[in-house]
């Protein structure tokens, strides 16, 4: 696991926390998201401590996207997307005007009105994961948090998972934080990435991380390699 | 939120309740003309005085009965399922309904042990329930503690079926070391009845039974969050604690109060979940909740419909009748629909 993190995030940002399996990335995200207690420290989120936001409060300011499967149950994916906006909603769940308008725009952003009636089980992982999103966005927070979303999928709706967030990035000025294994695409597409390696944490944009040689030591060399020209891993030559 | 409108099938579903209820105040062991049923029930005078008694003093009660104790065990059930995040979670399988056997069990066989000062007449119709709800929150909160430190839900259910099993050893102890009367009274009391209530009893029932009804419906936004898992519905907003609590006080309170009243009634609260979700293909809680309770009214007036043996004297017990209709409707399902849901 890694130690010590001291670290600022700006807002407007994509950033993209990389390391390997175990390392802590998973902790790091839920901790942000209040899912989990801190280990030792404290997170500031807008200059506020993180333990003097109330749920309902934080619900306004952070949304989150798990690795975690839904369990299941008949929602529709409009019930879904639609859940987003429960911290704004009255006690019994009533949507407003303003509440659908949100929903309709966090299912045009995300391109799933087709699937709008569609019980969420009947979806693909790649699709889901877009509801996923809108529903995050439906919830209308300056910071989402997603955890891998691209697990599970292939390179083809994996690119298209981060380009929509970078649009999402550029579009808002919200604040993506996620983590994700696929180092060469997080190199292209992040504005920001947070690198766990066993020997210490370093952030930056990508361009400064390959200037200090920060990706070298994340895999063991045995394996794959770092080329500074390609700007991406390469699978070593036998 | 916004989706298909259901407004039909609850239409439906209600004139099917109120024809079951007529049906069910109909039959019975002296048969009495659907006209003078009508004229008694609507305040006037039957042609036989005597028809008027049976009707208002022990038919109607328990038609209301069943109509209580079938809605109230299925919105627990439902409570439970969603709660649990398990479709085979209820108040039965958890060991709710073992923990309020004991509550009755320790009032009634445990008299004679410790003293008759527990169940003297004047204070019995409180005391039961009271006894019934303790019971039932001991074992829920047992349950609980145990959820909080294992999360996998298959090991929660095993659990509540261990406290099932140690709360009936329990009960054991206590027969053998009861008189032969006492332990009659609880073995009648636990093949559950719907009838014998008091229209005194029935209004304490009615009143615990609209307390929780009103919990329920505060709690139908956590119950839709908690659809998608308790960090998504953390993430959302919702006090988990809280809301887990209060669910927890619904159930224990309603399933306490149900088994006091009409002993521990099976199947009802694990079944009519699943009917309700299949007819109305939805999960969210403001749709499921009222279709839930209607249909667990549906299922316990037609059970007892069939308990009474119409035009014989005898009367089955109640418990035997749910468990003979709903296991085999259950299995049905499973093989029918092959995926269930929460």
């Amino acid at each position: 696991m890694a130690s010590s993190i001291d670290i600022s995030i700006e807002k407007g940002k994509l950033v993209i926390v990389l390391g390997k399996n175990g390392i802590g990335k998973s902790t790091l995200l839920r901790t942000i998201a209040k899912v989990q207690e801190p280990l030792n420290g404290t997170i500031f989120i807008k200059n506020k401590s993180l333990e003097t936001y109330k749920h309902q409060e934080l619900a306004t300011c952070l949304s989150m996207v798990l690795t975690e499967r839904l369990p299941e149950s008949q929602l529709t994916v409009f019930e879904l997307v639609a859940f987003g906006r429960q911290p704004y909603t009255n006690w019994i769940d009533k949507l407003s005007a303003v509440d659908l308008e949100k929903i309709t725009w966090a299912i045009d952003e995300t391109e799933i009105n087709h699937l709008k009636n569609k019980r969420f089980y009947e979806l693909s992982d790649g699709q889901l994961q877009r509801v996923l999103i809108a529903r995050a966005l439906a919830q209308d927070t300056e910071i989402i948090i997603l955890d891998e979303p691209t697990a599970h999928l292939d390179l083809h709706h994996t690119i298209k998972i981060f380009s929509l967030l970078k649009n999402l990035v550029a579009k808002t000025s919200k604040t993506i934080i996620m983590s994700s294994h696929e180092v060469n695409l997080s190199i292209k597409f992040a504005d920001e990435i947070i690198l766990f390696t066993d020997l210490k944490i370093c952030n930056g944009s990508p361009l400064e991380l390959i200037k200090k040689n920060a990706f070298d030591n994340l895999f063991p060399k045995e394996i794959v390699n770092f080329n500074r020209n390609l700007q991406q891993f390469i699978i070593n030559k036998k | 939120m916004k989706q298909t409108n259901y407004t039909k099938h609850f239409i439906i579903l209600s004139v099917f309740t109120v024809i079951l209820f007529f049906v069910n105040v109909s039959l019975g062991s002296v048969s009495i003309p659907f006209k003078d049923i009508f004229t008694s029930l609507t305040g006037g005078i039957p042609a036989k005085e005597s028809w008027e008694t049976i009707i208002i003093n022990f038919r109607l009660p328990k038609a209301i009965t069943a109509v209580l104790v079938g809605s109230g065990l299925s919105i627990c059930g439902l409570l439970m399922q969603t709660l649990f995040r398990n479709p085979l979670a209820g108040p039965f399988v958890l060991g709710i309904s073992s923990g309020a056997s004991l509550g009755v069990a320790l009032l009634i066989l445990g008299s004679s042990i410790f003293g008759g000062f527990l169940l003297s007449a004047s204070a019995a119709s409180l005391s039961l329930p009271i006894a019934a709800s303790l019971g039932a929150f001991l074992v829920l909160s047992a349950v609980i503690i145990a959820a909080n430190k294992v999360r996998n839900t298959m090991s929660i259910l095993i659990i509540g079926l261990m406290f099932g099993s140690l709360t009936s050893a329990i009960i054991s102890v206590l027969a053998y070391f009861s008189e032969a009367a006492q332990i009659q009274q609880y073995l009648f009391w636990s093949f559950g009845s719907l009838g014998n209530l008091s229209w005194n009893e029935i209004s304490i029932f009615a009143i615990i039974y609209f307390i929780g009804i009103t919990g329920t419906i505060v709690v139908i936004k956590p119950l839709n969050s908690f659809l998608l898992g308790e960090n998504y519905a953390k993430s959302l907003g919702i006090n988990i604690k809280k809301s887990r609590n209060i669910i927890l006080l619904i159930t224990s309170l309603l399933t306490g109060v149900i088994t006091a009243f009409s002993g521990p009634i099976a199947f009802v609260g694990l079944a009519v979940p699943h009917i309700a979700r299949m007819l109305f293909t939805t999960s969210n809680h403001k749709i499921l909740l009222p279709a839930t309770a209607i249909i667990g009214a549906i299922v316990l007036l037609i059970c007892d419909s069939i308990a009474q043996l119409p035009t014989s004297e005898f009367t089955l017990p109640i418990n035997a009748i749910t468990s003979l209709f709903g296991a085999p409707v259950v299995i049905w399902l499973l093989i029918r629909k092959k995926k269930i849901f929460i």
